[in-house]
């Protein structure tokens, strides 16, 4: 019974994020154009966006390898897999153990991996032009995002996320430095990952400043639809992630109630919400940098990090 | 069990038969390549069966093995233990595979017979190293793998560069075995016992123990490939035949960890703290140093021959952490730093000879090293293609490959260092760790470009239009080893298992074990709560790629239709517009290059109204090489122009020369304390 239970709870998990990725993008693109006094598209846009992709043709380019076909599904199981193993409403899920903070970033790291081949595969300029830019802010908010996880781990003990959002949530933490400096370095790392102003501009239009969509560009109708997906779910899964840190409230634990589990939903739509509208008040208020202004920025989060680490190295023996 | 050490020398004696045998049929080359490398394939096949046996039997209790060859009064030792069998393993695996390729890969060798005799010769020297228990059959069997593999090297020694690349890798071998020659006898001390037991047994002073570890970090060191030695690597690993290209990278510079892990960490005893600083501060240099230098590369083999730097480097950095828990007295700590170094000594191999054997492929089907002149590749080689992705996916260090399994482990290990007690380790650890994080991202952008550029894309030239799918010898050594870097991956807690003799003979600690973990998932100590599952991420994956995959084709549309590329509308009908292996390395040139390598870009545009082309000029420095190598090369030639008078004076100015000499040294005598 208990089994059941767990797995049906982690099949929860798995279907929620799947169901609340969509919306989670409609909702920052909704504010965002509030914020510019726009209508903006209804909340259920990206619902519709990705039916309709779906029923459309695959418009595939002459000499489009297998692999760009497969790639799509690739990408959406690796990011679907990493969001799955994000404690979003509950900790201590029933695999939860599989896969580490270390793990989840790889697994972030084998889908753009994978993105960035299949944008080099057609052979245009537009796909080399995104995958090098995409490799060379990887290359940064890597190592960023590695060393905050070492920081989030010595504190907590473990890289074992449900640990460490267990380790949050306790009064045990207090405030600490090296957890500011990693919460600013993480949210950069967020924006930087998830294409966002100022790194890179999801609405964009204008070719020689796009980073995602050059790579994207080739795909289209089921094809993109899975890439969106994952964008859409990779966006949440930086969400979940920096709120089930640094605001683990309202998690429900291993063999709670259904009624707590019901509330950890209802805290963690909460918690999108509000970090929906931070998303969109930070990005309406800030201009895109030039692609070369980018590596300071990541450069900051690389060295918040990297300080934050050294810092609960030294005070370990203080 | 105790005979398998006089076994495994019955391999190399058989290694060394098949050597002459190689001369002896160089009259015949087609039947002679199949002979040699069905020879080889088989011994090393056989020396593998010993092996495996004994690890599940009982790898601690040595076999040793005495002949009566070498210097008179001390004939050659052997010793068999758990170190050196994993390292044997590790070679005889990469030989079998290098056999099995050469059977296919030999066939289109222009000169066999200046590659067949060396190639059983170069599998013994290394086997011989492994198995040595003394100091003079150590050096002895080091050089004689050197010299054999510098007789690979220069196998094309009329092609370009090559001639070059094969002096400049024997200066560098002598140099490292002069210093390996001193770390021995210092370590021998004054008592001149050459046996590996006397020399575990004398305990050596802090003075000698430093510069032993100076001195191996130069000989081991140069050999592996650690920055700033490196320079002979990305020259000479590229210039051999690709098979044995594989085995210079994949499994020599892994005998030359196996020297400096036996040294190290079995003859000098207890390290000190800071020599593991020494050691993590090189190791963090060469694999961000090395990842770098491979970003720029646009020759597949050098690319990948400055890759095995960066490898090279991952591993130190483990070693280092291992040192560092050894001193201060963390033996699970320490046991799991090792573990993590081991560990990627066997994926490296695996995932190295793969890419190599991949590229010699490419270079067997096209006849380019050149990475600009390929592209498209994926469409002509299927399966090489396929297996060239496994690898590069493997050497990214992403899950669920095996790469990622030793990243993961090394990180686990610079997680347990805060409680380390000095302070210059609690600020190295860190900083290592992040370069360690450095350099697994830019190895996804190096392979990225690798195989984008090789293999995905528009042919760039005619070379690739007439390329052919390899034979099936070498497509089934690729194979194989691709299937191991997955099965390394997804079922680690074997291999971690395997290696626990090793650690447990040399620090006394071994990881928890992992077999009895539920779900065969991996933990790095026994009271720490994070754990892995390579198998449960695979598995994952798959499902639900599949399950996507079944949803869509189940219920959206089928429709696809084949059409020019969309290029925001640009039809760019040359492939030369595409971008190139330059222009992709470009951004991370500019944040990194800049300061690495002194990269300067200059574009030069046409006056308006003239119809020239504009041109684009990029100038790279090799830094190290210019700083360092040059200097001393310029030095060099000085000294021996002015030391040159020296060769023409009269006799009496000789003797008083000699006369000289005398007395100086009868002074360093009298004044000796």
């Amino acid at each position: 019974m208990a089994l059941i239970l767990e797995l049906a709870v982690q099949g929860t998990q798995m279907m929620l994020v799947l169901l609340l990725a969509p919306l989670l993008t409609g909702f920052v693109r909704k504010v965002k154009a509030r914020l510019l006094r726009r209508q903006g598209p209804p909340l259920v846009q990206p619902y519709r966006d990705l039916l309709r992709l779906m029923r459309k043709e695959v418009v595939l380019a002459d000499n489009a390898s297998w692999l760009f076909r497969v790639i799509p599904y690739l990408i959406f199981a690796a990011t679907w897999v990493a969001a799955a193993l994000i404690p979003t409403f509950a900790t201590g899920l029933k695999f939860s153990w599989t896969a580490d903070l270390i793990a989840i970033v790889a697994l972030l790291g084998s889908a753009r991996f994978f993105l960035a081949l299949a944008a080099m595969d057609v052979g245009t300029s537009f796909g080399g032009i995104g995958a090098s830019r995409e490799v060379m802010i990887a290359s940064l908010a890597e190592p960023a995002m590695l060393l905050i996880v070492f920081s989030l781990a010595l504190v907590a003990g473990a890289t074992q996320l449900s640990t460490v959002a267990a380790f949050m949530g306790s009064p045990q933490v207090g405030l600490r430095v090296s957890l500011g400096m990693s919460l600013i370095a993480l949210v950069i790392v967020a924006i930087a990952e998830n294409a966002r102003v100022p790194v890179d501009n999801p609405a964009t239009h204008l070719e020689l400043t796009m980073i995602h969509e050059a790579m994207v560009l080739e795909y289209s109708g089921r094809h993109l639809a899975m890439i969106d997906f994952a964008a859409f779910l990779k966006l949440l899964l930086y969400v979940s992630l920096i709120s089930c840190v640094f605001v683990p409230w309202g998690l429900a634990t291993a063999g709670a109630g259904p009624w707590t589990y019901v509330l950890g939903v209802i805290f963690y739509i909460c918690k999108l919400a509000a970090s929906g509208v931070l998303l969109a008040l930070f990005e309406t208020a800030i201009a895109k940098m030039r692609v070369f202004r980018v590596p300071d920025f990541l450069g900051a989060a690389l060295m918040l990090a990297l300080l934050g680490t050294l810092l609960l190295f030294v005070s370990r023996s203080l | 069990m105790t005979l398998d050490a006089a076994v495994l020398l019955w391999g190399v004696a058989s290694l060394l038969g098949t050597a002459v045998l190689a001369i002896a049929l160089s009259r015949t080359p087609d039947s002679g390549t199949r002979l040699v490398y069905g020879l080889t394939l088989g011994i090393s096949a056989a020396a593998l069966l010993v092996l495996v046996s004994r690890i599940l039997e009982d790898p601690i209790t040595p076999s040793t093995a005495v002949l009566p060859v070498g210097l008179p009064w001390i004939g050659a030792h052997f010793r068999l233990d758990a170190l050196s069998t994993f390292f044997l393993v590790v070679i005889n695996f990469g030989g079998a595979m290098a056999s099995l390729y050469g059977l296919g890969y030999g066939s289109h060798e222009p000169s066999p017979h200046r590659v067949l005799p060396f190639f059983p010769a170069f599998l013994a020297g290394m086997n011989l190293v492994v198995l040595a228990d003394d100091a003079f059959t150590f050096l002895l069997s080091w050089e004689f793998m050197s010299l054999s593999s510098w007789a690979l090297v220069i196998v094309h020694h009329r092609e370009k560069d090559n001639a070059r690349a094969g002096y400049i890798y024997l200066v560098m071998a002598s140099f490292g075995t002069l210093a390996l020659l001193l770390a021995f006898g210092l370590l021998s001390g004054s008592g001149g016992n050459y046996t590996f037991e006397a020399m575990r047994t004398a305990g050596p002073t802090p003075l000698v123990a430093t510069f032993v570890l100076a001195l191996m970090l130069l000989g081991a060191g140069s050999k592996a490939g650690l920055v700033p030695l490196h320079v002979w690597l990305p020259l000479a690993h590229p210039a051999a035949p690709s098979h044995v290209s594989a085995l210079m990278s994949g499994v020599m510079t892994k005998v030359a960890v196996y020297g400096f892990i036996r040294v190290i960490f079995d003859l000098l005893g207890e390290p000190t703290w800071w020599s593991s600083v020494i050691v993590l501060f090189f190791g963090g240099l060469t694999a961000v140093l090395g990842i770098l230098y491979a970003l720029m590369e646009n020759d597949l083999k050098r690319l990948l021959a400055y890759s095995t730097i960066e490898n090279i480097g991952v591993i130190f950095v483990s070693l280092g952490l291992a040192l560092a828990f050894k001193a201060n007295a963390m033996p699970s700590a320490a046991a799991l730093a090792l573990t993590a170094a081991l560990f990627h000594v066997l994926n490296h191999s695996f995932f190295k000879s793969l890419l190599f054997f991949g590229a010699g492929a490419v270079l067997t089907a096209t006849g380019e090293r050149d990475m600009e002149k390929l592209g498209g590749l994926i469409h002509r080689m299927p399966l090489t293609s396929f297996v060239f992705l496994v690898g590069c996916v493997a050497i990214s260090s992403l899950p669920p490959f095996n790469g990622f399994v030793s990243e993961w482990l090394a990180f686990q290990a610079v997680l347990q260092s805060p409680d380390l007690p000095q302070w210059g380790l609690k600020v190295m650890v860190p900083a290592v760790g992040g370069l360690l994080a450095l350099s697994a991202a830019l190895a996804a952008a190096c392979f990225v470009k690798a195989f984008g550029i090789t293999f995905l894309g528009r042919p760039r030239t005619s070379a690739v239009e007439h390329a052919h799918e390899a034979d099936r010898y070498s497509l089934a050594a690729m194979l194989i080893l691709a299937a191991l870097c997955l099965l390394a991956g997804i079922l680690p807690g074997f291999v971690i298992d395997g290696l626990s003799p090793v650690t447990l003979s040399l620090i006394g600690s071994r990881m928890p074990v992992q077999m009895a973990q539920p779900w065969l998932s991996i933990v790095p100590i026994a009271e720490s709560r994070s754990s892995y599952n390579g198998l449960l991420v695979f598995v994952f994956i798959a499902i639900s790629a599949s399950a996507a995959a079944y949803v869509i084709h189940r219920f959206a549309s089928h429709a696809l239709r084949r059409g020019p590329a969309w290029g925001c509308g640009f039809a760019d009908t040359v492939p030369g517009s595409q971008y190139t292996g330059v222009s992709f390395a470009q951004p991370i040139r500019r944040v990194f290059g800049t300061f690495v390598f002194r990269a300067t870009e200059r574009v030069e545009m046409p006056a308006p109204g003239e119809t020239g082309p504009a041109r684009f000029n990029l100038e790279i420095h090799d830094v190290i090489w210019e700083t360092l190598y040059l200097p001393i090369g310029k030095a060099l030639d000085f000294a021996t122009d002015h030391l040159n008078h020296l060769q023409f004076l009269t006799i009496r100015r000789y003797l008083t020369l000699v006369f000289l000499f005398l007395i100086v040294l009868l002074l360093v005598l009298a004044l000796w304390p």
